[in-house]
């Protein structure tokens, strides 16, 4: 069974070959069901592997191992494609497999009647694939083929529907940015190999406490920087809420549950070599977590767009993963990781849901009152900001409770941050389901206001399309016509999309993972109850993988009491200032939804400032030295031979007399000098 | 013996003369059979210092290597004159100057 790990990562890139070779020819649902089989086939091969590391086969540490074959042996390098599979990479794998069979059923449904059906499912199951890499991987080399493979997927999907100018630039954003993280990545595969010799993680997790200080520092730091870039922690978070252009599955899989949860992945795996850092690192981390949580909750909170929310959300969450990180409590992270991606994944697909059911609208400002119209959805995502307010019993209060002890152990003031950010979380939350779900049907009454303007520009089209069936019409002013279609005829083709709202429930593929999601999501916290150490399960479960790194936390039992009942009661503080603003309408929203926070702090906009000025002429200056120098020394190295080789070239007449003679003037010229050598 | 009372000077006096008229001819003349030849004849006069020499100091050694430089000098011949056949087919009266593809 042990060498069957293959199974795991093969089935999805089956599924991914079989339908770049059949996809078209399957079409609409049939791509779509063999690509969600592949992934819950490896699903099940996940749990089975997961029994088979439990029992006996798996020895003390719970660690299987396979290689399958050897990639590139070049001297002293030598990089296999070998798969390891110990607690850590079996719970990703679990979880990953778990959500994404979901997802893919989800996403028959969501994506019914798409042009590129088959496409969608082509990129997901390769999607899939290398995520599974990446977790399974046992070197460094692997991780990062894993690595880039999301990154691609995640591109190719972010720019899914690819017409729209928006939706590929926001695609460019993501890979352009995420390049700057891999940077460290690679830096830090090749600073392992010089500095260890091998890129194996047996290799350099084994021996992390023979590493110098400053070499696990460079190691740490490099991988760290690859970790923010993959899992949009400041400053190269301005991709991830970019992303939300994709399709909404696109959104819950690769942008919530699992490819950026791939940075805090790798630093729990590399967390022997965390220990032996200097300690400001795990600070370092802990710090840009804790504020990267803070500063996302607060742009959260001023977001009109339903996906936009739930992104920096999943920011605000991914901070607090690396505040547990910084923390040394790996198992919290990874704890978090797995309950946020049941409720962060049931809130994506459930704000898709709503997208679905109210034909492609984004904007919370036009819903309101949808619970009655979408039950299942509502109750669903009612489930899922229960769970990541962290009102308790529900998972989200579990995990969040776990980092706010580790932070609180740290430091009291990330503690402080940690807390703060939880109570916006409850606030925009609830600000976001009281929008979507409560209040007035705004649907309707935005008709009036905002449909008019679009009514009368809609006229002009339909103006146009009427001219080239009425030439006579053709000398009469556009405007003029306008404005007496508009009144003759109301149902111009462009305004029919905001008249015939019907939000409607979705179809069973869709409500089907929102409920096991929010199942899920209710009892996620039962991973790792803080009550009797039998209950710790998850800890127990990971205790092989980061007992090297993870903190001893001794806090007493009442602290602990105290520290779990403010966490609790923020959440609800935040939820309740929420039902003030926005169901009973005490307080100014305005003032809550500032210009700067709705903008995000201006940081994504100062990016794209320094890139379009001093950064352009920066980059020119490097292209010119680029081109002008490196260039240069290479061209003139070739022109100074070949120019050489065209003088000396002349010396080879073909005549064979001319040798002759060189070789007779030679041969005297030899015999003189050893004449001379004797005589003198 | 005859060879004993002259002494070594005439050979290799003859054999001087025929270097350098094989070293002459071989500079000044256009034909390919000719330089050819020539060049037959430079090996042959070394080939007969070799053996004055090999007899006077009386060491075997130098008798040997007239025998390889036969062997290499007939080796010459079946190649060297193959091509020069071969050249004089395509193109009679062809000289030596004529045949200079190897032009850089």
């Amino acid at each position: 069974m042990e060498h069957l790990i293959w199974v795991i990562p093969a089935l999805p890139l089956a599924g991914f070959l079989l339908l770049v070779a059949f996809g078209r020819r399957l079409g609409e649902p049939w791509a779509g069901w063999l690509a969600t089989l592949m992934v819950v086939g490896s699903f099940v091969a996940s749990v089975a592997l997961f029994l088979v590391a439990r029992g006996s086969r798996g020895g003390e540490n719970h660690v299987l191992t396979q290689r399958l074959f050897t990639w590139i042996p070049a001297g002293g390098f030598r990089a296999d494609v070998g798969l390891l599979a110990d607690p850590l990479a079996l719970t990703m794998c679990l979880f990953v497999t778990g959500i994404a069979a979901l997802i893919h059923l989800y996403s028959i449904g969501y994506m019914h009647g798409d042009a590129n059906f088959s496409k969608f499912f082509i990129f997901m199951n390769l999607f899939v694939f290398s995520m599974l890499m990446l977790v399974l991987g046992d070197n460094l080399l692997i991780t990062f083929l894993g690595w880039e493979g999301v990154g691609a997927c995640s591109y190719f999907l972010v720019s899914f529907w690819f017409t729209q100018e928006a939706n590929a630039s926001a695609g460019k954003k993501a890979f352009v940015t995420n390049r700057i993280g891999d940077v460290g990545f690679m830096a830090a595969i090749f600073f392992t190999f010089v500095s260890v010799g091998s890129i194996r993680y047996a290799d350099l997790l084994g021996h992390a406490s023979g590493l110098a200080t400053t070499t696990a520092t460079a190691i740490a730091i490099l991988l760290f920087v690859g970790a923010v870039g993959k899992s949009a922690q400041i400053p190269l978070f301005v991709w991830l809420p970019d992303a939300m252009a994709g399709p909404t599955p696109v959104s819950a899989l690769i942008h919530a549950a699992t490819m950026v949860t791939a940075g805090v992945y790798l630093m729990v795996r590399i967390n022997p070599v965390l220990a032996e850092a200097s300690p400001w690192v795990p600070t370092l981390i802990a710090i840009i977590g804790a504020l990267t949580a803070f500063i996302a909750a607060t742009i959260a909170v001023a977001q009109n767009d339903i996906k936009r929310v739930l992104a920096y959300s999943t920011i605000s969450q991914l901070g607090y993963m690396f505040l547990a990180v910084g923390s040394g409590a790996y198992v919290a992270a990874i704890f978090h990781m797995i309950t946020h991606a049941f409720f962060k994944a049931l809130l994506f697909l459930g704000s898709g849901s709503v997208i679905h059911g109210m034909g492609e609208e984004q904007d919370m400002r036009r819903m309101g009152a949808l619970r009655k119209l979408m039950p299942i959805t509502a109750i669903t995502f009612l489930v899922g900001w229960l769970a990541i307010a962290g009102v308790p019993p529900f998972a989200g209060f579990w995990s969040k409770d776990d980092i706010l002890l580790a932070a609180y152990h740290k430091s009291p003031l990330l503690w402080a941050i940690g807390v703060v950010t939880a109570v916006l979380t409850g606030f925009y939350m609830s600000r976001q389901v009281f929008l979507v779900f409560f209040g007035q049907a705004r649907w309707a009454e935005s008709d009036t206001t905002t449909g008019e303007a679009e009514q009368s520009a809609a006229g002009v089209t339909d103006d146009s399309g009427e001219t080239s069936t009425h030439a006579e019409d053709e000398k009469v002013a556009p405007m003029v016509h306008a404005s007496a279609s508009t009144a003759s005829s109301p149902t111009s083709d462009a305004g029919d999309d905001h008249h015939d709202v019907h939000p409607h429930e979705s179809p069973w593929q869709m409500t089907l993972p929102l409920v096991v999601l929010a199942g899920l999501a209710t009892v996620g916290g039962a991973l790792n109850l803080p009550f009797l150490r039998r209950l710790l399960f998850l800890e127990h479960w990971l205790e092989p993988v980061v007992h090297f790194g993870e903190a001893d936390i001794s806090v007493a039992t009442s602290t602990k009491l105290v520290l779990a009942a403010l966490a609790g009661i923020g959440a609800v503080l935040g939820i309740l200032l929420a039902v003030g603003v926005y169901l009973r309408g005490r307080g100014d929203r305005s003032k809550i939804e500032a210009p700067a926070l709705a903008n995000g702090w201006y940081i994504d906009s100062s990016f794209a400032a320094f890139v379009a000025r001093p950064g352009t002429r920066f980059f020119e200056a490097v292209a010119w030295f680029d081109r002008t120098i490196i260039d240069g020394a290479v061209n003139g190295v070739a022109m100074v031979v070949r120019g050489g080789g065209d003088r000396i070239r002349t010396l080879q007449t073909g005549y064979v007399r001319n040798y002759a003679l060189g070789v007779a003037v030679g041969a005297i010229v030899l015999v003189g000098a050893l004449l001379s050598r004797a005589v003198f | 013996m005859l060879a004993s009372t002259l002494g070594p000077t005439p050979y290799l006096v003859l054999g001087a003369l025929l270097f350098t008229v094989g070293a002459t001819g071989l500079l000044v003349r256009r034909n390919p059979l000719v330089m050819f030849m020539c060049v037959e004849l430079m090996l042959n006069a070394v080939n007969l210092t070799f053996v004055t020499f090999a007899r006077e100091l009386d060491d075997i050694g130098g008798q040997v290597v007239v025998f390889f430089v036969l062997v290499v000098a007939a080796v010459e011949v079946v190649v060297g004159l193959g091509i020069i056949v071969a050249i004089i087919r395509r193109q009679p009266n062809a000289t030596a100057d004529d045949i200079s593809l190897m032009r850089g």
